[in-house]
C-alpha cells in the first residue's frame, strides 16, 4: 500500500467509529441528530489542546472521548424536552453553536484553525492499525449493544416512546444512554482525526459534516450495523473514485443520497434484505416444483 | 437612536425570513416534510429573476416569471420527489431532501459558476430617508413585499373557496377529502405559493448585495428551519412572529455579543434557549 491508499483506510476507519456512534443515538434508539459532527468537533479540539500540551497519545484520546461524552449528556438532556423533528432541528442548532464558539475564540485557533499538533509516533501502518482495531472493536460493541437488553429498550424507545413508557421502560435513562454512548463514540472519531490530520480547521466539523454522518447511516439501513459499516465505507471512498469527474462529485453525491432515499429508503441493509428474501422465495418454489 | 436603527434593521431581515419561512411551515403542516430544498428554491429564483432582469431590464417582469417559474419548480419536486415517499419515516424525505438541495447548489455552480452573478444596472439602490434612519430602497421595497404578499396570502386563505379548501386540508386531511376537496391540487398549491414567495425573497436578498451565489441559500435554509420550529412546525401566524423576533434577536445580538458568538450561532443559541423553556416552540402548533 502506498501513502495514499494508508491515509485513505485510516480516513473510513474513523468515519466507521463515528458513523456507528450516530447509528447507536439514531439508528438504535430512534432519535435523529444533525448535529453529531458538533461532538466530532469536541473529541478533536480537546485532543488537540491537550496534544499541543505534551499529553500522551492515550489520555488525549480518552479526554477526547470524555468530553464529548459529557456535552452529548447535556443534549441529552435536552432530548428529553424536544422530540422528534424539534429534536433534529435543535441537533442541528447545537452543531451551528459549537461552530460559532470554535469561530470566535482565539484559544481553540479562530477561523485559521490549530495546527502543529503532534504525531502520535506510531507510524502510518501502527496508526492505520490501531484505527482499524478500535474500529473494529466499536463495531463488537455495537453489535452487543443491540443484541443486550439496553438494545431491546433502544428499540422499544424507537419504536414507540410512549408505549415503551407504559410497560415500564425508563424511557429517558435510555435515551440518555444512548446519546452519551453514540457521542463519547464521536469523540474517539474527533480524536483520532485530530492525530491523523494534525490540522484542525471548524469547517472540518460543520454541518456537512453532521449530513455526511447522516447519510453514512441513513444509506446503509437506520440501524443495521453491518449496513451502516457498507455504506461508509462506499460513502467516504466514492468521492475518490469520482476524482476523474472531481467537478461533478458533490454533484453525484447529492443525487446519489436523493435516489437512495426516493428508491429505497431503507437503505442497503433494506435492499440487501429484499433481494435475499426474493432468492430464497425463488429457491423455494424450485425446491417445491422438483 | 442606535436601538432603533437596529430595530429596523432586524425587522427588515425579519420580513424577508417571514417570506422564506411560510412557505416551509406551509409544507411542513401539509406534509410533515422538514423541505429543505426550499432553499434551493430560494436561490434559483434570486438566479431566474436576475437572468431575466439582465436580460430585459424590467426587475418586476423578473420577479414575476422567476416567482411563477420558481412555483412550477416546488410542484415538480412535490411530484417527483416527495410524493412517492411520503408514508415513510421522516427522516427519509428529510435526507432525500438535503440530497436535492446538494445537488441543486452544484447545478447552479456548474451552470453559472461558483463566483456568482451580478446585476448590470442593479435596480432599488437609491438612498431613501424616512425622518432620520436611512434606509435603501431595496431594503424598503422586502418590507412592502413582505407585507403586500402575507396580506394577499392571508385574504386568500381566509375568504376564498380555494384559501378554506387549503386550511380545511391542513387542518384533518381525511376530512377534507370526504367532504370533496381535491386534497392532492391544495398539495401543489401549496408548494406552487410557498415556492414563489422563496423566489422573491431570493431576488430582494440578491438586490441587497447585488450577488447571486450557488451558495446563497445555505444560510437561509438552516434559518428557516430554525424559525419554523420557533413559531411551532405547522403554524403560520406564529412562524410570521418567529421571524421578525429572530431577526431583531440576531441584529441586537451581533452588536452586543458577536465578540463571543457569530451572527448564526445567536440566532441557533436564542432557538436552543426557547424550546429548552417551550418544547412546543413559541406558539403551539397543532
Amino acid at each position: 500500500m502506498g501513502i495514499y491508499e494508508i491515509s485513505l483506510a485510516t480516513v473510513v476507519g474513523i468515519n466507521i467509529i463515528l458513523a456507528l456512534g450516530l447509528n447507536m443515538i439514531s439508528g438504535f434508539c430512534g432519535q435523529i441528530s444533525l448535529g453529531h459532527a458538533a461532538f466530532y468537533g469536541v473529541g478533536a479540539y480537546t485532543c488537540a489542546l491537550l496534544a499541543k500540551n505534551g499529553t500522551p497519545f492515550a489520555a488525549a484520546i480518552g479526554a477526547g472521548m470524555l468530553a464529548a461524552g459529557i456535552v452529548g449528556l447535556v443534549v441529552g438532556l435536552a432530548s428529553l424536552r424536544v422530540r422528534h423533528d424539534f429534536l433534529a432541528i435543535t441537533t442541528m442548532g447545537v452543531g451551528f453553536l459549537f461552530l460559532g464558539i470554535v469561530r470566535q475564540q482565539e484559544i481553540l485557533g479562530g477561523e485559521l484553525g490549530i495546527s502543529g499538533i503532534p504525531s502520535s509516533g506510531f507510524g502510518k501502518i501502527g496508526y492505520l492499525v490501531m484505527v482499524l482495531a478500535l474500529a473494529a472493536l466499536t463495531t463488537v460493541f455495537s453489535l452487543w449493544i443491540k443484541r443486550s437488553w439496553m438494545g431491546f429498550a433502544f428499540d422499544a424507545v424507537a419504536d414507540d416512546e410512549d408505549t415503551a413508557r407504559v410497560v415500564t421502560v425508563d424511557v429517558s435513562a435510555y435515551k440518555l444512554a444512548a446519546f452519551a454512548m453514540g457521542t463519547a463514540m464521536a469523540g474517539v472519531a474527533g480524536g483520532l482525526y485530530t492525530y491523523f490530520a494534525r490540522f484542525l480547521m471548524p469547517d472540518d466539523f460543520g454541518f456537512i459534516t453532521s449530513i455526511t454522518v447522516l447519510s453514512m447511516v441513513a444509506v446503509g439501513g437506520i440501524g443495521s450495523v453491518f449496513g451502516v459499516i457498507v455504506a461508509t465505507v462506499i460513502l467516504t471512498l466514492m468521492p475518490e473514485f469520482f476524482r476523474f469527474i472531481s467537478d461533478y462529485k458533490l454533484l453525484v453525491y447529492g443525487a446519489l443520497l436523493f435516489a437512495v432515499m426516493r428508491f429505497a429508503p431503507e437503505g442497503l441493509a433494506g435492499l440487501a434484505g429484499r433481494v435475499f428474501a426474493r432468492t430464497k422465495r425463488k429457491a423455494r418454489l424450485e425446491d417445491e416444483a422438483t | 437612536m442606535l436601538h432603533l436603527e437596529l430595530l429596523i434593521q432586524g425587522l427588515i431581515y425579519g420580513s424577508m425570513y417571514a417570506v422564506i419561512a411560510v412557505g416551509l411551515t406551509l409544507v411542513y403542516g401539509l406534509l410533515r416534510i422538514l423541505h429543505v430544498a426550499h432553499a434551493g428554491l430560494f436561490a434559483l429564483g434570486a438566479y431566474l429573476g436576475l437572468l431575466i432582469t439582465n436580460a430585459t431590464g424590467s426587475l418586476v417582469l423578473g420577479m414575476l416569471s422567476s416567482a411563477a417559474l420558481v412555483g412550477v419548480g416546488g410542484m415538480l419536486i412535490y411530484r417527483l420527489c416527495y410524493q412517492p415517499i411520503l408514508n415513510r419515516p421522516p427522516h427519509v424525505a428529510l435526507i432525500a431532501s438535503i440530497g436535492l438541495f446538494i445537488a441543486m447548489e452544484e447545478i447552479f455552480r456548474l451552470i453559472f459558476g461558483p463566483y456568482g452573478l451580478t446585476y448590470q444596472n442593479p435596480p432599488l439602490q437609491s438612498q431613501i430617508a424616512l425622518g432620520e434612519i436611512h434606509l435603501r430602497a431595496a431594503e424598503l421595497g422586502m418590507v412592502i413585499a413582505a407585507v403586500v404578499l402575507l396580506g394577499i396570502l392571508s385574504y386568500l386563505s381566509q375568504s376564498t373557496r380555494i384559501g378554506i379548501a387549503w386550511r380545511a386540508t391542513v387542518d384533518d386531511s381525511d376530512m377534507a377529502k370526504s367532504f370533496g376537496i381535491d386534497t392532492i391540487k391544495v398539495r401543489y398549491l401549496n408548494f406552487f405559493i410557498g415556492s414563489g414567495l422563496a423566489a422573491v425573497a431570493g431576488i430582494f436578498i440578491s438586490l441587497l448585495s447585488n450577488l447571486v451565489e450557488p451558495t446563497m441559500g445555505g444560510v437561509p435554509a438552516y434559518k428557516a428551519l430554525a424559525i419554523i420550529v420557533l413559531g411551532g412546525l405547522g403554524n403560520v401566524k406564529g412562524t410570521l412572529i418567529a421571524s421578525l423576533l429572530l431577526g431583531v434577536v440576531e441584529a441586537f445580538g451581533t452588536i452586543y455579543i458577536g465578540s463571543i458568538l457569530d451572527r448564526d450561532a445567536i440566532a441557533f443559541a436564542f432557538l436552543i434557549v426557547v424550546l429548552m423553556i417551550r418544547p412546543q416552540g413559541l406558539f403551539a402548533g397543532r
